[in-house]
């Protein structure tokens, strides 16, 4: 294997914890903030991706598309906010998670039922198709590239959201004492429902920026929810820093491990089996990741206890 | 209001008599729908020991459904292809016998339950439901992935497998040895959640720190229950191999996790015959609406959103309106 060949992996590596990063972020936050487990993270998903493509194919424009994106998820995630979700914090996990999964049916179903059971396709704009040549002679994609570039400003820009705004105190107030907030005077449920439009906004742009390299269809959003929750454990409840550190790690083992596990096992053993255990292995790489982190570290890499 | 004990012998009474009288009309349908209703509700009562009892939410119990799924289509695809599982070291052929199946699906899942168990109570509270379910995921991944027993196809099977003494392709006796099977181990868990050992489990889901303080070892205990709760579901998972005829990877998809915890909550939690009552209704809401509609699993949302929301307790907890009796 060429060292031009790894780099681009360790690029799409990169591209895919950056795009998990997006989807834990929201996760976590709401988790650390209300104390939630949204399995219908994934949904959000799911409709900033579709609200992307109806935009684009309505007006062909590639800005319009995200911004309807970030819109409809946030007005969503606010929707089930007000209807559904605020009645679930004081209510224990089970619950939680039993609800949020029928979320997820009656989005899907309706999600189907509006749009068909065939994918949908996001062309990428063409300004950003095509490679570009990055130092050392490596040819990348330029839409991947901007997507690790949007990606890291959005983290960045979730840094300084929390750590310097006047918002950011009350989430980190919030993660603290609930009660104490409220009783010092900060509208719970108003801060409660931006977070949780911020989060599914943050979803939503994740699946508008992947729907331009998948299809977009029904479902789409539950394996990378999945994934999120596997990056969550690696990395820490409530720790947005956690959440980034945990999704380059999933990203870039799972990317390369899907390419470097066959290489290495052809080292000592037939091509076709070298692959088929190679591929099946590198499946549960990730897994086996999280299973690592939780036998020495059961809070996560950033987790407090 | 009216005593679980007897909201469970009209509920178990009711699978007995709906399959009778389906017979007396000539419906095989209707018995093949109280099957996969048996047989649904037996993988629920082993999450229903963790979940209920011991107040441990796996989301990955379909990894042990699958499981138990594929030990029935692995054996019985040697047998009818008449190929040995394994030459070296010794010879394993495949097999076409229901208990021989049964007992190598109940110890493969229950060494599955043993390991993702011991990791995963390394954690609790969301973190435990992330990890099983993530385990769960897992499997499915390794099942698209791995080539050898159909891989993202599935496996099928020909013709059920046998039963000393019974045809297994009729129906009603198929549906007999399946509530029968559903029977004695509601019978067991009945008793286990009597024992010291069910009380101990039910007493550290209450209060660990109280569990703890007695000197009671809770992590061993909950593996212990977890273990228990995996190798029930595992046996459930070959039984609705056999119902189908068919393995593939959807049974370790963790919709069928979430299925598997919605009969609970719709039947009712920690309830004995709560997972029967919810499986049954789930099979016929199922039937109904999606007779009704192709989007029928919008109406399931809303009515599971309604259960969870307003009506928590499910069906025997809404007649019972007892809180679950301890001890």
């Amino acid at each position: 294997m060429s060292t031009i060949l790894l780099i681009e992996q360790i690029l799409n590596g990169l591209q895919f914890g950056v795009m998990l990063f997006l989807m834990a972020a929201g996760l976590t936050l709401i988790f650390g903030v209300m104390g939630l487990i949204n399995l219908a993270h994934g949904a959000l998903y799911m409709v900033g991706a579709f609200a992307a493509a109806s935009m684009a194919a309505w007006s062909g424009s590639f800005t319009l598309a995200l911004i309807a994106a970030l819109v409809a998820a946030a007005m969503f995630g606010a929707l089930i906010e007000l209807t559904v979700i605020r009645r679930l914090y004081k209510r224990d996990h089970l619950d939680q998670v039993l609800a949020t999964f029928a979320l997820i049916l009656v989005f899907s179903e309706a999600t189907r039922w509006v749009f068909g059971s065939f994918p949908l396709f996001l062309d990428m704009p063409d300004a950003l198709s095509g490679t570009v040549m990055l130092p050392g002679g490596i040819e990348y994609s330029k839409y991947r590239l901007t997507i690790i570039i949007i990606g890291l400003l959005v983290a960045l820009g979730l840094f300084l959201l929390i750590a310097r705004t006047r918002v950011g105190m009350r989430i980190r107030a919030g993660e603290n004492d609930r009660e104490m907030i409220g009783a010092l005077g900060v509208d719970i449920s108003i801060l409660y429902t931006m977070v949780f439009a911020l989060g599914a906004a943050l979803a939503g742009l994740s699946g508008a920026l992947v729907g331009a390299i998948q299809s977009v269809e029904v479902g789409m959003g539950e394996p990378v929810l999945i994934l999120a929750f596997v990056v969550i454990v690696i990395g820490g409840i409530g720790s947005i820093k956690g959440a980034l550190a945990g999704a380059i790690l999933v990203g870039l083992t799972d990317t390369l491990g899907r390419t470097l596990l066959p290489v290495l096992f052809s080292t000592f053993m037939d091509a076709s089996a070298a692959t088929t255990i190679g591929s099946a292995l590198a499946s549960m790489l990730i897994y086996i990741l999280m299973a690592g982190v939780l036998i020495f570290k059961p809070t996560g890499l950033f987790g407090s206890a | 209001m009216i005593r679980e004990r007897y909201i469970n012998a009209v509920i178990l009474a009711l699978m007995v008599i709906i399959p009778i009288a389906a017979l007396w009309m000539d419906e095989p349908f209707t018995i093949t729908l109280a099957t996969k209703a048996v047989i649904l509700a037996l993988a629920a009562v082993g999450l229903n020991l963790a979940l209920g009892q011991g107040g441990l939410v796996s989301f990955g119990h379909a990894a042990y459904f699958g499981v138990g799924g594929y030990a029935m289509g692995i054996l019985a695809s040697h047998a009818q292809n008449y190929t040995p599982l394994m030459e070296v070291p010794f010879l394993i052929e495949g097999t076409n016998q229901m208990p021989v199946i049964w007992l190598v699906a109940v110890v493969a899942s229950a060494l599955l339950a043993l390991v993702i168990g011991a990791l995963s109570l390394r954690t609790s509270g969301v973190y435990f439901i992330m990890v099983t379910l993530a385990f769960g995921q897992m499997l499915y991944y390794f099942a698209i992935s791995w080539p050898a027993y159909g891989g993202e196809d599935g496996l099928s099977i020909y013709v059920r497998n046998e039963f000393p003494g019974l045809n297994t392709l009729v129906p009603i006796q198929f549906f007999g040895l399946c509530f029968a099977v559903l029977c004695v181990v509601l019978f067991m868990v009945h008793r286990l959640n009597q024992s010291p050992f069910g009380l101990a489990l039910m007493g550290a889901h209450q209060n660990e720190e109280r569990a703890r303080t007695v000197g009671i070892n809770v992590t061993r205990l909950r593996l212990v229950a977890f273990v228990i709760s995996g190798a029930i579901t595992g046996l459930a998972g070959a039984l609705f191999a056999d119902l189908n005829r068919f393995v593939s990877p959807v049974m370790f998809d963790w919709h069928t996790s979430g299925q598997i915890m919605i009969f609970i909550i719709l039947g009712g939690v920690a309830r004995l015959c709560g997972p029967l009552a919810g499986a049954s209704l789930y099979i016929i809401l199922e039937h109904y609406l999606g007779g009704l509609s192709e989007y029928w699993q919008i109406y399931l949302g809303l009515i599971l959103l309604f259960v969870v929301l307003f009506a928590k307790g499910g069906i025997v907890g809404g007649l019972a309106r007892k809180e679950v009796r301890h001890g």
